[in-house]
C-alpha cells in the first residue's frame, strides 16, 4: 500500500482534515495508527479503503495506491471495520450478514456455506446459530460479527477503526485475539488510542499529526525516542505516561457526614420495560463532592441505571429519592421533574453524543444551557468559549456538531452538560475516543466539578477514569443482584 | 408488536418461496374481485377454512392476525346493508338508510369477500420473513439486487427508529428544552424531535451504505446468493392450489347463476 502526498477536505470545512500524508506499507505488516483526537485517522482509513466519494463529499489531493492501483478499484482486496458497530450489520440474520460480502464478490453459494461458519468460528461466534438476529447481539458480539463479515471476504488488507471502543476489558482481549488469530499474513492497519492493547502485536507504529506523519517505525523505537513529542501530541504511552497532565492525586475530602445525601437508592430495579429488569437490587448513596462509577460487562444494565438516576427513566421497582440539596424545591422523584428543573439539577451525557445535539453549530450548542438559565449573550459566549478552549474545540466553534470526529463529539457533549452547572452529572462512557491529552483535560474538568461540590455518576469501562475520579464503584453483573460498596 | 412477528417453523409451508405465497393469494383475490356475489366468495372461504390447519400458523396467532378481518367484515356488511343500492323487497327505511333484498345480498357478498381475500393473504404473509421475501423478489422475479437489498437493509433500521425517538426525547428533557407549554407548543416540540429523528435516520443510512460499500455492495459485477431461492414442486403446488380455489369459486358462481362482472347485471 502506498500513500503519496494524500490529503482530504470535507465539503463543509475550509481546513483540510488530513494533509500531506506519505506512507508506504509492505504486505504482511501490522501497523498501529495513532494520533491526536481529530487528527484525521478515520478519514485516512476510509481513504485507504477507497470509500471517500467524489465532488459533493469533499476533495482529495495526492493518491492512494493498493497493489499499485487506485484504492477505489481495489475494494475487494480491502476489508474495513467501521468505528460504530451498531450500523454495520446489514442483514437481519447473523449467517446472512456474514455471507453478504461474499455474495457481492459473486462467490459460489456452496463455498459461501462453508466460509460463513468458518469466519464466525474464527472470531469466537461459532456457538451462535446462523439465523440468530443481528440486533439481539451485544455490543462486543456486533463488533466481532462485523469482523467476521470482513474476514470471510479474505481481504489482503484489514483496516480496523477503534475496534475495541466501548467493549468491556474481557471483550477487548477477545476481539484483539480474534483479529490476531485470523491474520494469516494479512496486512493490518488498526486505529486505537490505547497503545497497550496492540503494543505487543504490531510491528510498526505510525503517528499522525496535524501536518502529515509525525513518527513512524518499530514500536519500541518510536515510543522510546520520541516520547516527549508523542506525549505532546496526546499519544497514550505504555505505561500510562505520567508527564501527560495527571489528575491530582489528593482528593478533596468528601463530606463524610451524609445527613443530606444528594440521592439515595434502596433495592432499586431499573428497566425500560416492566420485565425483565435490566438490573435489580441496587442500593447506593450519592453525596456532594463525590463520584460513583458504574462498571460491569456489556449488557449488565449500566446505561439503563444511569438513565434512571438521571431522572429520564422511571424506577422499575424500589426507591430512588433526591435529597433536599438536589431538589431545591422540586419533588422527591427526579423522574417527575419538569425538563427545565432537570437542567441545573441533573445533567446527562448520553452514550451516543448525536442524540443530544440541538444546535447547528458548536458555539450555539455550548451557549444553549447558559442561555436557558438566563445568562445574557456575552456571559453565555464567555462560558462557551471557556469550555471550548479547555477541551480543544475552539477551532471548531463554527462547525456543525455532526461534522466533528468521534472524540470531538464526545468532548462537546460533556461540555454542553457542564455549561449548565448541574449539581449531579451523569456520564455514559465520558472518555470514549480520547487521546491522552484530551483525556487528561476531561478528567481534570470533571474533578473540578467535584471540588466545586457537585457529584458525578460515570458509566465506564475505563479503569483509569475509575481510579482518577471515583470513590465509590457500583459493579453490575449479569443478571442477579448488585450492591454498591466503598472501594 | 410482537404478535406481528413472523411465524417461524420448519414445516413445508414455512420453507416455501414467499413469491409463490404472494402469487397464490393474488390469484384468489383476482377471481373474487371480478365478480361480486355471495356464492364465489362463500365457496372460496369454505375451501380456505379447510386449508387453515395446514397453514403452519398457531390458532392463537391466527386469531390475533385475523382480528382485523373479523371486525372489518361485519362492519362492511352493516354499512352496505343500510346504504347499498336498493332493489327487490324493502324491509325498512330510516333517514337515508334503506334495507332491501338488493342491499342485503350485496352486504353478504362484500363481507364474505373481505374474509375470503383477507384470510389467505394474512395466513400466507404470517409465515413470510422479509429476508426470504427479498431473496424471492431478487432471484425469482429478478428485481434489481441494489433495490431489493437496499430496501431490506433500510427495513432493519426501522426498528432502531423507535429507540432513537426515545433517546431523543430523553436527551431533550435532560437538556431542559422539553417543557413545551400548550398544545401548539407540544406540536412544535414533537415536530422538532421528528426532524432530528429524520436527520439521525439519514446519517444512519449513510453509515450503513458505507458499511455495505465497504463489503463490496453496489459494484457493477455479478452477485451470487448464498441461499438460492427455489421455485420448485412445492411452490408450483401452492400456486396451483390458489388457482384451484379461484377456479372452483368462479365455476360454482357461474353454475349458481350469480356470477357477474363487478356487480353488473
Amino acid at each position: 500500500m502506498d500513500v503519496r502526498g494524500w490529503g482530504w477536505r470535507h465539503a463543509s470545512r475550509r481546513a483540510w482534515a488530513v494533509e500531506r500524508i506519505d506512507l508506504a506499507i509492505e504486505p504482511g505488516e501490522r501497523v498501529l495508527l495513532l494520533g491526536a483526537s481529530g487528527a484525521g485517522k478515520s478519514t485516512l482509513l476510509h481513504g485507504i479503503a477507497g470509500l471517500l466519494g467524489g465532488g459533493e463529499e469533499g476533495e482529495s489531493r495526492g493518491e492512494i495506491l493498493v497493489d499499485g492501483r487506485p484504492s477505489d478499484t481495489m475494494r475487494a482486496r480491502i476489508g474495513l471495520v467501521l468505528q460504530d458497530p451498531e450500523n454495520q450489520a446489514v442483514l437481519a440474520r447473523v449467517g446472512d450478514d456474514v455471507a453478504f460480502g461474499l455474495e457481492n464478490l459473486a462467490v459460489d453459494p456452496s463455498e459461501i456455506r462453508t466460509a460463513v461458519p468458518a469466519a464466525l468460528d474464527r472470531v469466537g461466534l461459532g456457538g451462535i446459530p446462523l439465523d440468530h438476529s443481528t440486533s439481539a447481539l451485544s455490543g462486543g458480539q456486533k463488533q466481532r460479527l462485523a469482523l467476521a463479515g470482513v474476514l470471510a471476504m479474505q481481504p489482503g488488507l484489514l483496516l480496523l477503526d477503534e475496534p475495541t471502543a466501548n467493549l468491556d476489558p474481557d471483550g477487548v482481549v477477545q476481539l484483539r485475539d480474534a483479529v490476531l488469530g485470523s491474520l494469516d499474513g494479512r496486512t493490518l492497519v488498526v486505529i486505537e488510542h490505547r497503545v497497550s492493547t496492540w503494543w505487543h502485536a504490531v510491528d510498526r507504529i505510525v503517528v499522525l499529526g496535524s501536518d502529515g506523519v509525525l513518527a513512524d517505525g518499530r514500536p519500541d523505537t518510536v515510543l522510546g525516542a520520541e516520547r516527549e513529542r508523542l506525549a505532546a501530541a496526546g499519544v497514550w504511552l505504555p505505561p500510562l505516561d505520567l508527564t501527560a497532565p495527571p489528575p491530582p492525586v489528593t482528593m478533596p475530602a468528601p463530606p463524610r457526614v451524609e445527613a443530606d445525601p444528594l440521592m439515595t437508592a434502596r433495592s432499586l430495579s431499573v428497566g425500560r420495560r416492566r420485565k425483565p429488569f435490566a438490573a435489580t437490587g441496587l442500593g447506593f448513596t450519592l453525596s456532594a463532592g463525590s463520584a460513583m462509577a458504574i462498571t460491569g460487562p456489556n449488557g449488565a444494565g449500566k446505561s439503563t441505571t444511569a438513565l434512571t438516576i438521571a431522572g429520564l427513566l422511571p424506577p422499575a421497582a424500589g426507591e430512588l429519592v433526591a435529597g433536599k440539596s438536589l431538589r431545591r424545591g422540586a419533588g422527591p422523584s427526579p423522574h417527575a421533574w419538569r425538563s427545565r428543573q432537570l437542567l441545573d439539577r441533573i445533567g446527562t451525557v448520553f452514550q451516543s453524543p448525536e442524540h443530544q445535539f440541538l444546535a447547528p453549530s458548536v458555539r450555539q450548542e455550548l451557549e444553549l444551557g447558559p442561555r436557558a438559565l438566563g445568562a445574557d449573550t456575552t456571559a453565555a459566549a464567555r462560558i462557551a468559549e471557556g469550555f471550548a478552549e479547555r477541551l480543544g474545540l475552539t477551532h471548531l466553534l463554527r462547525a456543525h456538531p455532526f461534522s466533528l470526529s468521534g472524540g470531538e463529539k464526545r468532548r462537546l457533549s460533556v461540555a454542553t452538560v457542564l455549561t449548565a452547572s448541574p449539581s449531579l452529572i451523569v456520564l455514559d462512557e465520558p472518555t470514549f475516543g480520547q487521546d491522552a491529552r484530551t483525556w487528561g483535560e476531561l478528567v481534570r474538568l470533571l474533578r473540578e466539578q467535584l471540588t466545586a461540590g457537585r457529584s458525578i455518576v460515570a458509566v465506564t469501562h475505563d479503569r483509569e477514569v475509575v481510579d482518577a475520579l471515583c470513590d465509590v464503584e457500583l459493579r453490575l453483573t449479569t443478571p442477579s443482584s448488585h450492591a454498591g460498596g466503598e472501594r | 408488536m410482537s404478535f406481528l412477528e413472523t411465524v417461524r417453523g420448519d414445516r413445508r409451508i414455512h420453507l416455501i418461496n414467499p413469491v409463490a405465497k404472494i402469487a397464490a393469494s393474488a390469484l384468489i383475490g383476482l377471481a373474487l374481485l371480478v365478480t361480486i356475489d355471495p356464492v364465489s366468495a362463500g365457496t372460496a372461504l369454505v375451501l380456505e377454512l379447510l386449508l387453515v390447519p395446514f397453514a403452519g400458523v398457531p390458532w392463537r396467532s391466527l386469531l390475533l392476525r385475523t382480528s382485523v378481518l373479523i371486525v372489518a367484515a361485519p362492519l362492511t356488511a352493516v354499512t352496505i346493508a343500510l346504504y347499498g343500492p336498493v332493489s327487490g323487497r324493502v324491509y325498512g327505511t330510516f333517514l337515508l338508510a334503506t334495507v332491501s333484498d338488493g342491499s342485503l345480498q350485496l352486504a353478504l357478498s362484500a363481507a364474505l369477500r373481505v374474509l375470503a381475500i383477507g384470510l389467505p393473504a394474512v395466513l400466507l404473509v404470517a409465515t413470510v420473513d422479509s429476508t426470504d421475501l427479498a431473496d424471492g423478489l431478487a432471484q425469482t422475479w429478478r428485481l434489481p439486487a441494489r433495490f431489493v437489498l437496499g430496501a431490506l437493509a433500510g427495513l432493519r433500521l426501522l426498528g432502531l427508529l423507535a429507540e432513537d425517538w426515545q433517546s431523543l426525547l430523553m436527551a431533550r428533557r435532560a437538556r431542559g428544552v422539553a417543557d413545551a407549554g400548550g398544545l401548539l407548543g407540544r406540536v412544535r416540540f414533537l415536530g422538532g424531535v421528528a426532524f432530528a429523528l429524520l436527520v439521525l435516520a439519514i446519517r444512519r443510512a449513510g453509515t450503513l451504505s458505507l458499511a455495505m460499500e465497504a463489503r463490496g455492495f453496489g459494484g457493477s459485477g455479478p452477485r451470487t446468493w448464498a441461499r438460492p431461492a427455489r421455485f420448485g414442486r412445492d411452490e408450483w403446488l401452492l400456486v396451483l392450489l390458489g388457482a384451484a380455489i379461484a377456479v372452483i369459486a368462479t365455476v360454482a358462481a357461474v353454475a349458481a347463476g350469480s356470477w357477474n362482472f363487478i356487480g353488473a347485471r
